[in-house]
């Protein structure tokens, strides 16, 4: 008897001792991934000589000194612009390529669907990047080295994949009844899509873009390779580290960060359904 | 009438897309690394096998995948599974965790250098708790086992977080059942971890693992952000050949090299991981 | 004037054949229920007419139309679905107008139209609501609603009722029945509930692995089952089987009693009786009971027929135990005779 009440009584306190636990490692997991983020930040609201000082104040003394410094450097401004120019072509091409193959695995069976689905997975075992290297010699000869169009090219091998299976498996959560119900109410294929399935697919697209945005917005050796004249902020920043100063490497970063915690903040509830579906 | 050529319609500008900036450069890159002056020829490899770099950069590369991946699978898991149980708080702690994902490898560099500088953040820290009167240089030339850590330790902070991400969805698809089952047969937290959540979370794990061993292959620009040329890795290796020392076909050769170890690992885990048809969920 | 005929109608999935050339013919006006247990091809059958699947062969013909190429569009019909495919992002309201506004109307008319069938429905104080703020019930009307909005020359309905409790599927049945009446339009109705093909239909098509076994009136489905089939599928306890022996032409042995029957160079056929109409008395088939279930009105007594397992439906005075010997007349009138080969109806 004694021993069934004591049990009775140490399960919840063994419970709580868990959720305890628990809770603490969750925290401590979460500082281990914003700590370094917060350090970046308060380098970057630092003046410059805070940054390079020694030793350093872990609090941001909000001076912009660095930062418009870094805004200010030379070629840093269209850098940023070309980054920006590249994403959203980027963007443009991976869902205008994207969506149109997501829809169609989704809503037909049809011999070659396999293939075509290990061409789009077999992406993922190549280092994409790489493939810059022989592209970099075909876009001399066609005219498109060193363009925002070329490298969001490259950058479209990067994020369409992920446009595919995003979309597919978008689609594949509108009952295809919906579109059936709309046919026999009077529309044509493309007027079902119009009036009923994009409306309630638009978020889920919209995330996916964000996410196309994302990669090539981050990508650092494809637009090193490509890029010269017409630098992106990444291929900018990596050009620049080896004879650049410690302040303006830091609010580079600031600025690659602050839009990337944005973007996946845009996209969190579907990074989650995304990687379920290109599991399999 | 549905017109059977409506899917591959579909499908055109994606499979052109992929044929032209995908399979052609693929070959483009064999091609190139198999000639040099239009014949063809193994002497790419052989440069590229002979430089006193490469056995470094191969060590390096191979070196900081093995220590890097299988941390970063132990905290993956840790994330997911935490996460799975806690009950408040559960979106914003995978949001926290899911931010690295959104960072570019540059950024991550960036950010730990912003530590690992002399004048950084952990000097400080550790003047102000006395250990040291002086700070350190950890990333200098010398230093190579603090670069190594300080490139490890970012590539864990940037790239953990896309392994949780298809772990926690690969968790999402067990249904609960099991695990209720589970408990009804007096499985301990851990026992259901072990016997339940692991094996039925294999094809994941497969997924995870082959796509971050791969990307941990590209390690790049954490590399060159921290160590500079401290630290010869792989990728940073192909990009000198290609531009340092403009040897486009040595840099092909690279390429491929890299290409090679990565299916190879691919189907390494392919088969290391298989799961049966029969036994998916 | 709406006739449906389906001629030669086959449909083929790979290498299964889910349909085996069908032919059916459905009048003007008619309530046409189709009626076989799961993965018969009902819905294949309903969606060819709808245009969402193509025909691996055969003619579709609605009104004197052949429609088969046509998309669903222009087939001048009508479907409500098993899940009811009401569109999430529009309201109520919007749902029914939807179709009404792809064939462009006037607003007045859109609205007058929707308001008429959302009265009819009981749902015209749902307008403004979204489809996730609805219950199953309701978005069940409002899927019938935007089907009758249409005014279609042909409505078509699969398991329209199936996601409703079971309270819920009575009283819509009931409406239904009414206000399909009402409409004048030619219905397709697929269901797997006998008792709803029964209580609905103006004619069963009962289907059974890819062909129709029987399409006629739901009395004569009942009562004169045109395969074994039908007979064994349709009815709650269903038909009671008894291999019959040749005793003489014309004449036949089924458990201890000679019968007279169809006259056939076989051997043995099969004798059919519903548990209802067999008597307990002092002649008949010799009947061991086995599981006696009082049901109030009348006695539910399982027996032991011959080795086999035999339902009769008895008065409910009529007193019986485990273990009896039985004596059970069936009602010459209702016996029917199949063939054991073909299982038609001798
Ligand atoms: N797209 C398809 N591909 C392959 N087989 C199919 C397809 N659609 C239906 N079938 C098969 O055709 C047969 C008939 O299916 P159908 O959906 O018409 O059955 P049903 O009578 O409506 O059944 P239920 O009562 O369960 O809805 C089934 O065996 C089914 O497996
Ligand atoms: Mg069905």
């Amino acid at each position: 008897m004694s021993t069934v009440a004591e049990l009775s009584i140490a399960a919840p306190e063994a419970r709580k001792a868990g959720n305890w636990l628990l809770v603490a490692t969750v925290i401590l997991l979460c500082v281990w991934v914003l700590l370094p983020i917060y350090l970046l930040i308060v380098n970057a609201l630092s003046s410059p000589e805070e940054v390079t000082a020694f030793p350093k104040r872990f609090f941001p003394s909000f001076d912009f000194g660095s930062l418009s410094f870094f805004i200010n450097f030379a070629g840093v401004a269209r850098a940023l612009w070309n980054s920006v120019l590249v994403a959203t072509l980027t963007m443009l091409l991976s869902i205008g390529f994207g969506a149109p193959a997501g829809y169609a695995l989704s809503r037909f069976e049809f011999p070659g669907k396999e293939t075509f689905r290990f061409l789009v997975l077999m992406t993922r075992a190549f280092p994409l990047p790489l493939l810059a290297l022989p592209l970099a010699v075909m876009f001399i000869r066609t005219g498109l080295d060193d363009t925002a169009i070329g490298l969001a090219l490259v950058h479209t091998t990067l994020a369409l994949p992920f446009a595919v299976l995003i979309t597919f498996s978008l689609f594949s959560g509108i009952p295809v009844e919906l579109e059936e119900a709309a046919w026999t109410l009077g529309c044509t294929r493309l007027q079902a899509f119009r009036k009923i399935i994009l409306p309630l697919a638009l978020p889920g697209i919209a995330a996916s873009a964000v996410f196309a945005f994302t990669i090539s917005w981050n990508e650092v050796f494809a637009a090193a390779v490509l890029t010269i004249e017409n630098r992106t902020l990444t291929a900018f920043l990596l050009q620049s580290l080896g004879e650049s100063p410690l302040y303006l490497k830091f609010a580079g970063g600031a600025a690659l960060v602050i839009p990337a915690l944005i973007f996946i903040f845009a996209v969190r509830k579907y990074l989650f359904a995304m990687w379920g579906i290109a599991n399999r | 009438m549905h017109g059977k050529a409506l899917p591959y319609l579909l499908l055109t500008p994606a499979t052109l897309f992929l044929c032209v900036f995908f399979l052609f450069p693929f070959a483009l890159v064999a091609f190139e690394a198999f000639t040099r002056d239009g014949g063809f020829t193994l002497d790419n490899f052989r440069t590229m096998a002979g430089s006193w770099k490469f056995p470094v950069t191969v060590r390096n590369t191979l070196l900081l995948s093995a220590v890097v991946v299988p941390i970063q699978l132990v905290m993956a898991l840790l994330m997911a599974t935490m996460v799975s149980r806690l009950e408040t708080g559960r979106s914003a702690a995978l949001y926290i965790f899911a931010i690295p994902l959104g960072i570019s490898d540059l950024a991550a560099g960036l950010i730990w250098l912003a530590i690992f500088d002399q004048s950084g953040f952990l000097n400080t820290l550790l003047s102000n708790l006395g250990v040291i009167d002086r700070p350190v240089m950890f990333l200098g030339y010398q230093s190579k086992l603090t670069i190594f850590i300080a490139v490890a330790l970012a590539e864990i902070w940037r790239a953990t977080a896309i392994m949780m991400v298809i772990l926690v969805a690969g968790m999402g698809l067990i249904p609960r059942e099991y695990y209720e089952a589970a408990e009804v047969f007096g499985a301990s937290p851990w026992k259901r971890f072990i016997k339940i959540t692991l094996p039925l979370l294999r094809p994941s794990l497969q997924t995870a693992i082959i796509l971050r061993v791969i990307l941990a292959f590209e390690v790049f620009a954490v590399v060159a952000a921290l160590g500079g040329t401290n630290l010869p890795v792989l990728m940073g290796e192909t990009y000198n050949w290609q531009f340092t020392l403009q040897d486009r076909n040595v840099a092909a050769a690279m390429a491929l090299f890299i290409l090679a170890i990565s299916i190879g690992f691919t189907l390494f885990f392919l088969r290391v991981l298989r799961v049966p048809k029969e036994a998916r969920i | 004037m709406a006739e449906i005929a389906i001629k030669q109608v086959a449909k083929r999935f790979g290498s299964f054949t889910a349909l085996h050339s069908i032919d059916l013919t459905i009048a003007d006006q008619e309530f046409m229920v189709l009626l076989g247990a799961s993965g018969c091809g009902k819905t294949t059958l309903l969606r060819i007419v709808a245009g969402l699947e193509t025909p691996s062969q055969g003619e579709v013909w609605i009104g004197g139309r052949r429609v088969d190429h046509l998309p669903p569009r222009e087939r001048g019909i009508a479907m409500v679905f098993q899940n009811y495919a009401v569109f999430p992002h529009l309201t109520v309201f919007e749902n029914i107008a939807f179709g009404l506004r792809m064939k462009k109307l006037p607003q007045q008319e859109v609205e007058g139209r929707v308001n008429r069938t959302a009265e009819l429905m009981h749902i015209e104080q749902l307008l403004k609501r979204y489809s996730g703020q609805l219950s199953g019930g309701q978005r069940q009307r409002v899927a019938v609603a935007r089907a009758l909005a249409m005014e279609p020359d042909v409505i078509l309905m699969d398991e329209p009722l199936s996601n409703l409790d079971a309270l819920l599927r009575l009283e819509m049945r009931a409406e239904l029945k009414g206000v399909l009446a009402a409409s004048k339009t030619t219905t397709i109705y697929v269901t797997h509930d006998q008792v709803e093909a029964m209580s609905l239909a103006d004619r069963i098509a009962v289907m059974h692995q890819g062909h129709i076994v029987q399409a006629a009136s739901p009395v004569e489905v009942y009562r004169n089952p045109a395969a074994r089939f039908v007979g064994s599928f349709i009815g709650n306890p269903p038909m009671n089987f008894i291999p019959a022996a040749k005793a003489a032409d014309g004449s036949w042995t089924v458990a201890g009693l000679t019968l007279p029957g169809p006259k056939s160079d076989k051997q043995t056929i099969e004798f059919a009786i519903r548990p209802e109409d067999v008597d307990a008395g002092t002649e008949g088939l010799h009947a061991t009971v086995r599981v006696v279930e009082p049901l109030g009105p009348h006695t539910l007594v399982t027996c032991d027929v011959e080795g086999g397992l035999f339902r009769a439906i008895l008065e409910s005075n009529v007193t019986v135990a485990v273990g009896d010997h039985l004596r059970l007349l069936p009602k010459p009138d209702r016996i029917r005779w199949f063939d054991p080969e073909t299982t038609n109806a001798l």
